[in-house]
């Protein structure tokens, strides 16, 4: 004879067993869910409150080998970090468009922009976007003119420029263009006049 | 750099007060166990070795380095990354016990003895067998007898210098000085090789990493020279190192497909009141007889960069076709081109080798030359594509001390003026020339006058950037430019 005390110790290690078992169950398809959800490619947009403003962005144009400026309206947000990084990722959306004029690898991202006076900004690229960009000299110094010029046209007192990737330095962006250095805005300028004229 | 948000502060009752509620314990005494941990950490910190320790393992499978660990005073090493890169291995642990399999050969250890069974037989370790986190651990000095009981063939070991020879894969080398004035130390290896190339007052070092190369017959070589004396050889960590002694600085340059390292100085800095053809043709004649030494002297008026190399791709332009095979291929045709204009050139690298960035401007600028040209291929566009330098800012050049960085600044205006000669001649000959400036390194290191091609294909084939005839023609008018502003150039340098 089975005690009873015994039978009902069981029947709830049992049911504490079922239990716990369609909780992992539950956790993970839950894991599951979340890593999908960070397999998506797309930039994840910020949601952007402020009034409509308009902007130059500096476009590459990969066919012609030139960056040409387009005027285009944007909400912008109040902050000057917040309003340079959402330029950017506004040029970023023209690139990672289907019929992109200079097309940039999936996952391409701005981090962040950081405005650290007197004069200096910071751009921090993600990972997938040196990774994954196009090697040449040509089509890396359109990619970082483009950032350049389009940050310091549009947000005043901008005199040099970095980039860093994934918050780090970095030689090249893709074998060639230059990351280890800061980029002088007067510069840069003499670079963009020399890239307004096509080949 | 990195930015971070500022973590909240939480504020907490001090330790001692918490404390005294419970059994009291004095402030000081809590103060001193606080230094004492603070001190301890320091000696450790101290302690700790500025140097990872590391053996080299070399075989026909692969060429690898691992870190060395220090236990109870010997030295070890994990058994299954040794053999994990050779082959098909597998270990299991079980209790203190680990089983070791390489394809059929069993092993089993014991942890905290040195009794082994290898292969159905005992094997003595020359200390116990360590087991850390299921990773089996044997003794550094056991691996020239434990090694052949397993992989069942010959393995050479220098525990000293930590590498580890399995079968025949040894690089041999041979040197020879040669007779001519500069006398130039000619190293000529079975295998192609690497090295890390340093030069310092007197001494030019190359160390060998990934190549398994051993000592000649003697560890010091003499050669009848007064400017490049002797060699010698030296193994340590894992590495084996070949240091040039010499009363000039040297420069090293590679051919032969990494197979050859050649050892000269590099051409005199004082410009000889001649003309440059004249220098040329000293420089390609043999000298038939010692008039001036200097007149001999091999003196570069350009020197050709094929851009990446080695382990450095660069772009790849097709499936096939890498920059860096481009890039040599193309910098062949245009030292070519220069030397039947009379135009000495050096080509930094004459096979697979990689070179960084700063090896090449420091190589550059050792040896003097008029000209730099960098060469660089891409798949976007056509034609080509002339680059001077974007000097960064704020790396000011002070006095005679010039900023690495910032070297090209006084040579901008002379290599605007080469570069705008280079894109007259290509559009001279039908082919599509652009002037820019570029952020590309090494350009704003060199100190003379520097610039960078970008070889795109004629057409939207990329596979024309193969063609001969287009290299060549491209070749023609680079070399044909470059002679046109010849007497500039060497006024800049």
């Amino acid at each position: 004879m089975i005690p009873r005390y015994l039978i009902i110790g069981v029947a709830v290690l049992l049911a504490i067993t079922m239990g716990m078992s369609f909780y992992v169950w539950q956790m993970r398809g839950r894991v599951d869910r979340s890593e999908l959800s960070t397999e998506n490619s797309q930039p994840v947009a910020p949601p952007v409150s402020g009034p409509t403003e308009q902007i130059t962005l500096y476009v590459a144009y990969d066919d012609t080998g030139v960056l040409r400026p387009k005027p285009v309206r944007i909400q912008l947000p109040a902050g000057r970090q917040e309003r340079a990084a959402e330029m950017l990722r506004a040029l970023l959306t023209l690139y990672l468009d289907k019929v992109s004029p200079h097309p940039l690898g999936a996952g391409s991202e701005i981090r962040d922009v950081y405005i650290v006076d007197p004069g200096l900004a910071v751009i921090d690229l993600n990972a997938a976007f040196a990774d994954s960009h196009r090697s040449g000299v040509l089509i890396e110094e359109l990619t970082v003119v483009s950032l350049v010029q389009t940050l310091s046209a549009n947000v005043p007192g901008i005199v040099r420029v970095k980039i860093l990737v994934e918050g780090k330095e970095r030689d090249t962006l893709a074998g060639h263009a230059d990351l280890s250095n800061f980029y002088d805005v007067p510069a840069v300028n003499q670079v963009v006049a020399q890239l307004q004229n096509a080949q | 750099m990195r930015w971070s948000k500022p973590t909240p502060r939480r504020f907490v009752a001090p330790a001692s007060r918490r404390l005294s509620r419970g059994r009291p314990v004095p402030a000081v005494g809590a103060l001193l166990a606080f230094t004492a941990a603070i001190l301890l950490a320091s000696a450790l910190l101290l302690y700790s070795s500025p140097e990872e320790k590391r053996i080299s393992i070399y075989s026909t499978a692969a060429n690898y380095s691992l870190p060395v660990l220090e236990r109870n005073g010997d030295e070890y090493i994990g058994l299954l990354e040794v053999f994990e890169p050779l082959g098909a291995v597998s270990a299991k642990a079980n209790g203190s016990h680990w089983k070791f399999r390489y394809y059929d050969v069993e092993s089993e250890f014991t942890a905290g003895k040195t009794r082994a069974r290898i292969h159905g037989s005992d094997f003595d370790l020359p200390s116990n067998f360590l087991l850390e986190n299921r990773r089996g651990l044997v003794p550094l000095s056991c691996l020239g007898t434990l090694l052949p009981r397993i992989l069942g063939g010959p393995v050479t070991f220098n525990q000293n210098s930590r590498r580890l020879f399995i079968g025949n894969v040894a690089v041999h080398f041979t040197a020879q000085v040669s007779k001519t004035t500069p006398p130039k130390l000619v190293i000529n290896f079975t295998a192609p090789v690497n090295p890390t190339i340093a030069t310092e007052p007197g001494k030019l070092r190359m160390v060998f990493t990934r190549e398994a190369v051993v000592a000649p017959g003697s560890q010091i070589l003499t050669f009848d020279s007064k400017i490049i004396p002797s060699a010698s050889f030296q193994e340590n960590n894992g590495a084996a190192e070949v240091a040039v002694a010499a009363s000039v600085p040297l420069i090293a340059s590679f051919s032969n497909d990494g197979r050859t390292i050649t050892i000269e100085p590099p051409p005199v800095a004082t410009t000889p009141a001649q003309p440059p053809q004249t220098t040329a043709g000293a420089a390609t004649a043999s000298p038939t007889s010692g008039t001036i030494a200097l007149a001999a002297i091999r003196r570069y008026f350009a020197v050709v960069d094929p851009s990446h190399g080695g382990d450095e791709r660069g772009a790849s332009l097709t499936d096939q076709l890498a920059e860096k095979d481009i890039t040599l291929a193309f910098a062949r045709r245009l030292r070519q081109e220069l030397e039947t204009r009379g135009l000495a050139t050096l080509l930094l690298r004459d096979g697979d080798s990689t070179l960084s960035l700063d090896q090449r401007a420091s190589l550059t600028n050792s040896a003097h030359p008029a000209i730099y040209i960098c060469v660089h291929a891409a798949s976007q566009g056509n034609g080509v594509r002339v680059y001077t330098a974007l000097v960064p800012i704020g790396t000011e050049n002070r006095g005679p001390f010039l900023s690495w960085d910032a070297a090209q600044t006084s040579f901008q205006l002379i290599s605007r003026s080469a570069g705008t000669s280079l894109v007259t001649e290509l559009q001279n000959k039908q082919i599509a020339a652009r002037s820019l400036i570029a952020p590309l390194r090494p350009l704003n290191n060199i100190t003379t006058a520097a610039l960078a091609l970008e070889v795109a294909p004629p057409s939207n084939d990329v596979s024309q950037l193969n063609s001969p005839a287009y290299q060549q023609s491209i070749a023609g008018a680079i070399a044909a430019g470059v002679a046109d502003v010849r007497d500039k150039l060497e006024a800049g340098r």
